[in-house]
């Protein structure tokens, strides 16, 4: 089985993120890069399915540069080969434009599953991997907390705040997966020195045979007029309970007509 | 004036999501909406739909929409949008809306934004407002090609009632064969307890490690019945096995903005805090003093949640005796 994972560089959460004034873009300079908290979970589930069903885990990642190291970082943890999509008229590229590359990048490397988080930390969007599945014409079997390969056909559990939804489809096909799904493992000494020696390949613009007018933030079909950062919320009033922490909470709901 | 399409939120009963009535009162800002209702149903939610002013309802009636996920939804919107030209689609930010509203932009080749908590009309079309990165930062956008999808999120915008006629005119729809690649083959819903949902509830009391074990969190929950409120969790209570994970508030959890968020024993690391830091306000129990969430509270008591708790429940209780 052939199965590619989708693994995205963003901004560390662990610290307070912006855009770049001036062309309000996500600030990726100023901030390390990480795996997409999701991703992992593709990744590792990707890599157990490979273990059971025979097959090789490819990663593709569209991003600068820097996201070579996120694309190492995955390989450590056992990946096979990684596809680095990278090109100075992709940047900014939103949802519609990013899928429009992936879905490219995919068709070319070729696959049998495609793994997905469902959703990235910096754009938040979740839409990448129905876009995909929109234009590669393959099943969309996303929001998974459980994935069961049965010969040609996938099986998915969907969680939602709906609730759970059974949903199949036939291979190839399109998986996007939650944080209940599995526990992402750490790469290992060894797989960390596996890894440099695993290959990368980088495909452009051209090579996936896209226009550079069809992708970018110049073309970009949501365009972000400007941002401002939250108001800093005034100090509030902490009080220290003497034995009436709990009244002086009930005054204060009731002040504000709470209770 | 142009029109404007609203994909309906309803359950499978046929029973019109609290959402519906904001996208509807968003739509009137931006021209005519008119609901798009997939499936079964649509006569019987019409007195809810005209309620918040829609002018036409496009019924769908296929059971296609039950039987094949999200594609179906997407495909009947392309269509609607092919022959109405309407001036926008707003559909629920939920994940499902959102993935049926980016199959849609795909379709269309159209810019979606996601997560708008606020609309209003400009010169380039709708212009919507997104909380970013956890709610630091507020975002402005617009769409600049084909037809603007947005996404609003829950809650976002309140539902305000204007009558409409809301006049029901059938639209014959089967899905293709490509929307019908992944088969639903067993649904079910999600238990709904009497609390109300926590991405809609006016209050949310959340409770964290602090409170020790599943049976300590109970207090929680009594906290929150005696408000009225939705009950949320930190990562730490759901990683520990103490609630179930869809009551998890923050960054790989619920993205909450109540009028009260009552956070208790609760430290406020940077990821519980992007779920929930634009409440309107918040209240804060925590033993240690030096917990974040003291840092963004607009009232905190630094003390044992056992004893500042049941105190306060004693206290409410008053309050409604009187
Ligand atoms: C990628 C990533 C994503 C994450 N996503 C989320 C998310 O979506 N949501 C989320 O919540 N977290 C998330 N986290 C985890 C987050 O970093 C914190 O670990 C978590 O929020 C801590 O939960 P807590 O506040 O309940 O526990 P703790 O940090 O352990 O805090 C417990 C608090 O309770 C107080 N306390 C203890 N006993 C008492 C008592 N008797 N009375 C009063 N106070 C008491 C303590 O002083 C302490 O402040 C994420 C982390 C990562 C790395
Ligand atoms: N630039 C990218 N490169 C690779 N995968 C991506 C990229 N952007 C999004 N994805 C994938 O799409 C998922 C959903 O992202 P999003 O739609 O941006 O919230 C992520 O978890 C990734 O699996």
């Amino acid at each position: 089985m052939n199965i590619v994972v989708c693994v995205k560089q963003v901004p560390d959460t662990e610290v307070e993120r912006s855009l770049v004034p001036g062309d309000n873009t996500v600030d990726r300079a100023s901030v390390d890069g990480v795996i997409n908290y999701l991703d992992e979970f593709a990744i590792e589930e990707a890599l157990k399915i490979a273990e059971a069903h025979g097959g090789e885990v490819t990663i593709l990642s569209m991003g600068p540069a820097k996201a070579a190291d996120s694309i190492r970082k995955a390989l450590s943890m056992g990946a096979d080969k990684a596809v680095h999509v990278t090109d100075d008229a992709l940047a900014g590229s939103d949802a519609l434009a990013s899928s429009l590359a992936l879905a490219a990048a995919l068709r070319q490397v070729g696959f049998d599953l495609a793994i997905f988080g469902s959703e990235s930390t910096d754009a938040r969007t979740g839409l990448v991997p129905a876009m995909v599945a929109e234009r590669l014409g393959v099943p969309q079997l996303t929001l998974a907390g459980k994935v069961d390969v049965a010969g040609s056909e996938v099986t998915i559990r969907r969680v939602t705040d709906d609730g759970v939804a059974v949903v199949t489809g036939s291979l190839p096909a399109v998986v996007s997966v939650n944080e209940k799904i599995n526990e992402p493992r750490y790469p290992t000494f060894k797989g960390i020195m596996a890894a440099k020696k695993k290959p990368v390949q980088t495909l452009t613009l051209a090579d996936l045979g896209l226009e550079a007018g069809s992708v970018g933030l110049a073309n970009a079909a949501s365009w972000v007029e400007d941002f401002a950062a939250r108001p800093p919320r005034s100090a509030g009033v902490i009080v220290k309970d003497e034995g009436d922490g709990g009244s002086r909470a009930a005054g204060f709901l009731a002040e504000r007509k709470f209770i | 004036m142009a029109e404007v399409l609203v994909l309906a939120e309803h359950d499978s009963a046929g029973e019109v999501k609290k959402v519906t009535g904001e996208l509807l009162t968003a739509a009137r800002r931006l021209g005519e909406p008119s609901v798009v209702w997939t499936g079964p149903g649509a006569e019987a939610a019409k007195p809810r739909l005209a309620e918040y002013g829609a002018v036409k309802v496009y019924a769908a009636d296929s059971a296609d929409f039950g039987s094949y996920l999200v594609a179906p939804a997407a495909e009947l919107l392309a269509q609607l949008v092919g022959e109405k030209s309407p001036a926008a689609v707003l559909v629920a930010g939920t994940t499902e809306g959102k993935e049926v509203a980016g199959r849609l932009a795909v379709k269309t080749g159209s810019g979606v934004l996601t997560d708008a908590v606020d609309v209003t009309p400009g010169d380039g079309g709708p212009v919507a407002q997104q909380p970013n990165f956890g709610g630091s930062i507020t975002v402005r956008s617009i769409v600049r090609k084909g037809t603007p999808i947005i996404a609003l999120r829950p809650g976002g915008v309140s539902a305000e009632p204007q009558a409409g006629p809301a006049e029901v005119e059938a639209v014959a729809f089967s899905a293709t064969d490509a929307a019908k690649a992944a088969r639903i083959t067993e649904r079910s819903p999600a238990e709904k307890g009497g609390r109300p949902d926590l991405t809609e509830a006016q209050v949310v009391v959340s409770g964290g490690r602090g409170t020790g074990s599943a049976d300590g969190f109970g207090i929680i929950e009594q906290l929150a019945d005696s408000l009225g409120a939705a009950v949320g969790a930190s990562r730490a209570v759901v990683d520990a096995g103490w609630y179930p994970h869809q009551f998890q508030v923050g960054q790989t959890g619920k993205t909450v903005s109540p009028q009260l968020y009552v956070a208790v024993g609760i430290s406020g690391a940077i990821q519980h805090r992007a779920g929930m830091q634009t409440s309107k306000t918040i209240v804060a129990i925590n033993k240690d003093a030096e917990a974040p969430i003291f840092e963004i509270a607009d009232f905190g008591v630094v003390g044992d949640l056992f004893k500042v708790v049941p105190q306060l429940l004693d206290e409410i209780a008053k309050h409604k005796g009187t």
